[in-house]
């Protein structure tokens, strides 16, 4: 790692105060909880960037005898890892999150839904758990976590699918509204935050929500965990803070010859090298130039690196994890596939690329979910930012 | 504070109870949003996207069948994003879609091909995935025909399957370019538990789902010297078959429809409905047999309540559902298979014709009915009853075929014998039909009196509600009834394999004590079959039920046991109910079937 | 067919008999057997009244479930563009070699697997594999045929 880099000590800072964390919280109102989270700014780490304090008060006052708290544990975005890297080392600060969220909304059963690629977190969790319950015991909380397990399907990280595929079905999407803080996991009213969003839970209450709010920009703030892989000298898991130029961040961890950046994964935007100046991380907002909401995988490619085959890769990709019920994303992936494959092949004129970027667009505005919307992310940003490499 | 939602359509007020859809709410100011995987006896989907609209306002579309309204809302229903929109989703559908229209057997009839004219798919369309996939056919079952690459996964059928009927044959399985509607394990729909009801072939907007059509057997047989053709038609025809002929919903046209058969070159028109009644005799005395085993006698072998059987979809379900329930079944057979029995026996002696030169054909409103006739055990004749089962749908292709000008046609009477029947006997056409008939002859036959309901109608087991639990109460019975004497008779009506369930899982766990129960498997009855004309519609269904009981109240005779063509055929061939040629010809057995 | 219906009722013993079930008791015929076989499906299917079809349903959607025989090991080797980047075809033609098996298949000996998979979330530490539960990372041609080594003399002398 280079230069100046700032990195940031947070939510991976060695610290285990959760009972005086959990007993002073629970010493508070949960209007003033609920009031601290939403000062501090912090939004969904998944990458969708909801509020986490307004989904917690919207669970809050939704009425209903039985409640549930998610934690989503079902990082399948490619280029993404800090989920695991977080559950492997502070388990201890999302439980807390959990416990919290559960004592606010009134739920008496969590769950971590962790995905099946990372079965062998699974002990070592379990031993988290059983300590945290002894807790829960002690502080008369009422409230009872269980893991389950996920069985290989990405589209289970958006949150719908995920109460299906608990409910023993397949893993599609559901229609929103309802939306889960009214009709979650068994149509009850449920909140379900990533991993990192819990374990941010912990600083805010630790440190207090000004701290947090300090860093980042306007409409993003905190901190975020970044899963940095591809052509770089420093691959590995980096807590910055949001609002960091694509420029800074390439000079901290390219290779000297960064000629795009992926940001988001697969279902995120690819940024070319005439835009690092331009690009900000973070979510939309007022920001200079283009800002770009992220799960927080970053992957950098050199110009060895064919955009053609990193596109294919994603495609090939969104192919076998559609969930298949909404024609734009079932149809959709494969005719881009297959477009950009005939292309290549020069069995459609290179005009076709028009007709793919038109049905990315209509992608993006007609599918069900954001699986089939965010298609489109990735394949205009490549297809229209590497033309030559799509075509020749 | 009021509950109805005000908000814009197209620049036109609307206003709606709170709750509604954007697509309710457009249908109320007559804007109509095209739908695929919507289907109002369906629970919604929201998956085909080709109903997406524009709120003002939001960047993404609007799926309208989805999507409650909201205060204020501004929908644009045909604003360039949206038709641009449709557009690239009808063309990826038609894309994944073996869009061999000339040849297919839905051609002109087909959801996808309507859409795709209304929005001009051409040449340029995207690439046919169809070739990279290695569909198959499935067309090993006597009844539906599954053809995966006609398949638009707009699973129709496969919410037909599990929300109406309970039954789950069909499933979506597999993900992302793999996804696609399957039996378990993708096996031959004649190898799992699908009951051949045909719902989802009448839900499906495709021709991915069709019935196996018998049209080019029956022609042939039509126009061989050799042999005498015979045709009999379901109660429930005579009401829907207008509907594919470009009649309104609820017609009677039960006098064209024997026109038609003749000018089609039937040798013999003769009428489903008088096994009909033949059946209210046979299952009727059945059910006095089995309440006199049970009530006087204390018999414990003998097994109440009893269910009917006409229904070979129903049969097919408590086969693999119930087993243990299968001694509850009457043994009678449907009136289609009594009837087949009769025409090859009796009906064949009486014509001077043998057996094996008669061609059987039914017109029936289901598709189960050609499972049925394949059936092992329906050849009492000696030979295959029934040879071949056309739907409601095939004759009114043929009767397009053959030029006939449908409207325009004189009404004709059936033929005679096997042509008469009594108004209890349409009524088997919808739910609670065979229920009412049974009741009018069983009270009578009891009582000596006629059921006591004004004009005979007994308006508590009709209607549409799902399942109609009726009690009847039997005083100053007949001397030889006398233990019937005081009884309350218990009976229940259900529709559709969902109630059906429900109604056998009750009589499973003893929760229930009724002492007949009528069950059809499709929605609303044989009225609403899987062989009907499409589109089948709550409101369509309604307007058949309708028609239905006109045309029994405009029957001269009501009760099946007062019908003369049967009361003849008991004196000259059977001698009588569940008697030795009865037995023979017109009851049947039944076979457990695999569960899973 | 006696034991796969004793491994399903002791697994509806276990998870319960409400849809919620039907996941951990599917993983749990997997982690026995490696995939689920239709003997199986259709006990599923009856301990938690459900059709067949919708165990088939469910089952067919996640890769994790298998609905044909594998191996005792199941490789899986990350196809992420990353571990690409990485090296992961030289992997794959590592592994291919080694056990003397395409991708896709199964060794005769019914002992090893190989597929592919999508992201693991070891992106930094491409390419990367799964051997059953456990992750193996930074893999090179060499480092594969060792760790495929261990698991075969681990077989030889468990017999």
């Amino acid at each position: 790692m280079k230069k100046n880099l700032q990195r940031l000590d947070l939510i991976f800072k060695n610290e285990h105060d959760s009972e005086a964390i959990l007993k002073k919280t629970f010493g508070r109102t949960d209007d003033d909880v609920i009031n601290d989270l939403i000062s501090s700014g912090l939004k969904g780490r998944g990458g969708a960037g909801f509020p986490t304090g307004l989904k917690w008060k919207l669970a809050a006052e939704t009425q209903s005898d039985e409640k549930f708290v998610i934690c989503n544990a079902d990082e399948g975005e490619p280029g993404t890892f800090k989920d695991r890297e977080i559950l492997s080392s502070v388990p201890h600060k999302v439980l807390s999150g959990m416990a919290v969220c559960a004592k606010i909304i009134g739920a008496k059963k969590g769950y971590i839904y962790l995905r099946s690629e990372y079965n062998f977190l699974k002990p070592q969790l379990l031993r988290v758990i059983d300590e945290f319950h002894d807790l829960f015991d002690s502080l008369n909380l009422d409230f009872r976590v269980e893991i389950f397990m996920g069985s290989g399907a990405y589209i289970c990280g958006e949150e719908s699918a995920l109460f299906e595929s608990m409910e023993g079905k397949r893993g599609e999407p559901r229609n929103k509204p309802p939306f889960p803080t009214d009709s979650g996991y068994k149509n009850k009213p449920t909140v379900i935050n990533n991993v990192e969003t819990l374990a941010h839970t912990y600083s805010i209450l630790k440190y207090g929500a000004d701290k947090f709010k300090d860093l980042g920009i306007q409409d993003s703030r905190g901190s975020k965990v970044f899963s940095v892989s591809g052509d770089t000298p420093a691959p590995g898991i980096y807590e910055l803070e949001f609002g960091m130029s694509l420029q800074k961040f390439v000079d901290d961890f390219g290779d000297g010859d960064s000629k795009a950046v992926q940001v988001g994964g697969a279902s995120g935007f690819c940024v070319p090298r005439k835009r690092f100046n331009k690009t900000v991380i973070g979510y939309q907002g007022k920001l200079r130039g283009t800002s770009l909401p992220t799960g927080g995988s970053m992957m950098i490619f050199n110009s060895s690196r064919s955009m053609y085959n990193v596109l294919h890769n994603y495609l090939d990709f969104f192919v076998e994890e559609s969930c298949g019920q909404c024609t734009p994303c079932r149809v959709g992936t494969q005719q881009l596939l297959l477009g950009i494959q005939a292309v290549k092949k020069g069995e459609q004129p290179s005009s076709y690329l028009n007709k793919l970027l038109d049905l990315a667009e209509a992608m993006r505005v007609t599918a069900k979910c954001g699986l089939g919307q965010s298609v489109a992310n990735s394949f205009s940003s490549i297809v229209e930012n590497f033309k030559e490499e799509m075509i020749y | 504070m009021s509950d109805k939602i005000n908000l814009k359509i197209d620049n036109i007020a609307v206003s709606i109870k709170s709750g509604a859809t954007i697509l309710e709410a457009a249908k109320k100011v007559n804007i109509r949003i095209p739908t695929l995987c919507y289907h109002e006896d369906l629970c919604v989907a929201g998956n085909c996207r080709v109903c997406v609209v524009e709120q003002v306002g939001s960047d993404r579309l609007l799926p309208a069948c989805a999507m409650p309204v909201n205060e204020g809302m501004e929908i644009n229903t045909n604003s360039m994003k949206v038709r641009n929109a449709r557009k690239q989703i009808v063309e990826l559908l038609v894309s994944e879609h073996r869009a061999d229209c000339t040849r297919c057997y839905k051609n002109g009839k087909c959801e996808l091909q309507e859409l795709s004219s209304e929005y001009i798919v051409g040449e340029n369309g995207f690439i046919d995935l169809v070739a990279h996939k290695g569909y198959t056919i499935d067309n090993f079952s006597p009844s539906i025909i599954k053809d995966d690459s006609k398949c638009i996964r707009c699973q129709r059928c496969v919410r037909t399957c599990d929300q109406l009927q309970s039954i789950s044959a069909l499933t979506v399985a597999h993900k992302g370019e793999h996804m696609k509607v399957s039996s378990f394990f993708d096996k031959p729909m004649f190898e799992v538990v699908c009951t051949n009801c045909g719902q989802c072939v009448n839900r499906c907007p495709t021709g991915a789902l069709t019935e196996k059509t018998y049209l080019d057997e029956v022609w042939s047989a039509l126009n061989s010297d050799t042999k005498h053709t015979v045709v009999q038609t379901a109660p429930a025809v005579r009401i829907a078959l207008g509907e594919a002929l470009g009649m309104p919903p609820g017609e009677i046209v039960t006098g064209k429809m024997v026109s038609a058969l003749r000018r089609l070159g039937f040798n013999s028109v003769l009428d489903t409905d008088f096994t009909a009644d033949l059946t209210i005799i046979e299952e009727g005395n059945e059910l006095l047999q089995r309440l006199k085993k049970v009530v006087k006698e204390k018999d414990d072998s003998v097994k109440l309540p009893l269910t009917t059987s006409c229904s070979p979809g129903w049969v097919k379900f408590i086969e693999h559902a119930f087993p243990e329930l299968l001694p509850n079944v009457s043994t009678a057979k449907s009136p289609q298979q009594m009837f087949g029995a009769l025409v090859k026996t009796f009906y064949a002696k009486k014509i001077e014709v043998k057996p094996e030169n008669i061609v059987s054909v039914s017109i029936m409103p289901c598709t189960a009915k050609k499972y049925e006739a394949d059936r092992p055990e329906m050849r009492s004749s000696g030979f295959k009853d029934v040879d071949y089962v056309l739907t409601t749908r095939e004759l009114a292709l043929m009767i397009k075929q053959a030029g006939i000008d449908f409207a325009s046609l004189p009404d004709d009477e059936y033929d005679s014998i096997m042509g008469e029947s009594s108004g209890a006997a349409v009524i088997f056409g919808a739910t609670g039909g065979v229920m009412e008939a049974a009741l009018r002859t069983a009270y009578e036959v009891v009582t000596g009196r006629e059921v006591p309901f004004d004009g005979l109608n007994i308006l508590p087991v009709r209607g549409m509600e799902n399942i109609r639990a009726v009690s009847i109460k039997i005083e100053n019975v007949l001397p030889e009834w006398d233990f019937l004497e005081g009884v309350e008779l218990k009976t229940c009506v259900a529709h559709g394999l969902s109630n059906a369930k429900q109604v056998m899982e009750a009589v499973r766990d003893g929760k229930a004590d009724y002492h007949f129960i009528e069950i059809m498997a499709c929605p609303g009855g044989c009225l609403g079959g899987g062989g009907q004309p499409i589109p089948t519609s709550p409101a369509i269904r309604k307007k058949r039920s309708e028609a239905i009981y006109n045309e029994d109240e405009l029957k001269p005779i009501r009760k099946s046991h007062e019908n003369p063509e049967v009361i003849h055929l008991y004196e000259e061939f059977l001698k009588e109910p569940l008697g030795e040629v009865s037995h023979q010809l017109l009851h049947t057995h039944y076979t457990e079937r695999n569960r899973y | 067919m006696a034991e796969v219906k004793q491994l399903v009722k002791g697994l509806a013993d276990q998870h319960g008999r409400t849809m919620e079930s039907l996941l951990p008791i599917l993983q749990g015929i997997v982690h026995q057997e490696q995939h689920i076989s239709e003997d199986a499906m259709v006990e599923v299917a009856r301990e938690l009244n459900i059709s067949a079809a919708q165990v088939y349903g469910t089952a067919t959607f996640y890769s994790f479930l298998h609905t044909k025989p594998l191996g005792k090991y199941v490789i899986r080797v990350c196809k992420t563009i990353t571990c690409m980047m990485h090296g992961k075809n030289q992997v794959i033609k590592e592994l291919e070699s080694v056990l003397k098996i395409n991708l896709g298949e199964t060794t005769h000996d019914g002992k090893f697997t190989l597929l592919e998979t999508n992201c693991l979330g070891q992106c930094h530490k491409g390419p990367a594999m799964l051997i059953n539960d456990e992750p193996y990372t930074e893999l090179t041609p060499e480092k594969v045929r060792e760790i495929i080594m261990k698991y075969k003399h681990q077989e030889i002398s468990a017999n």
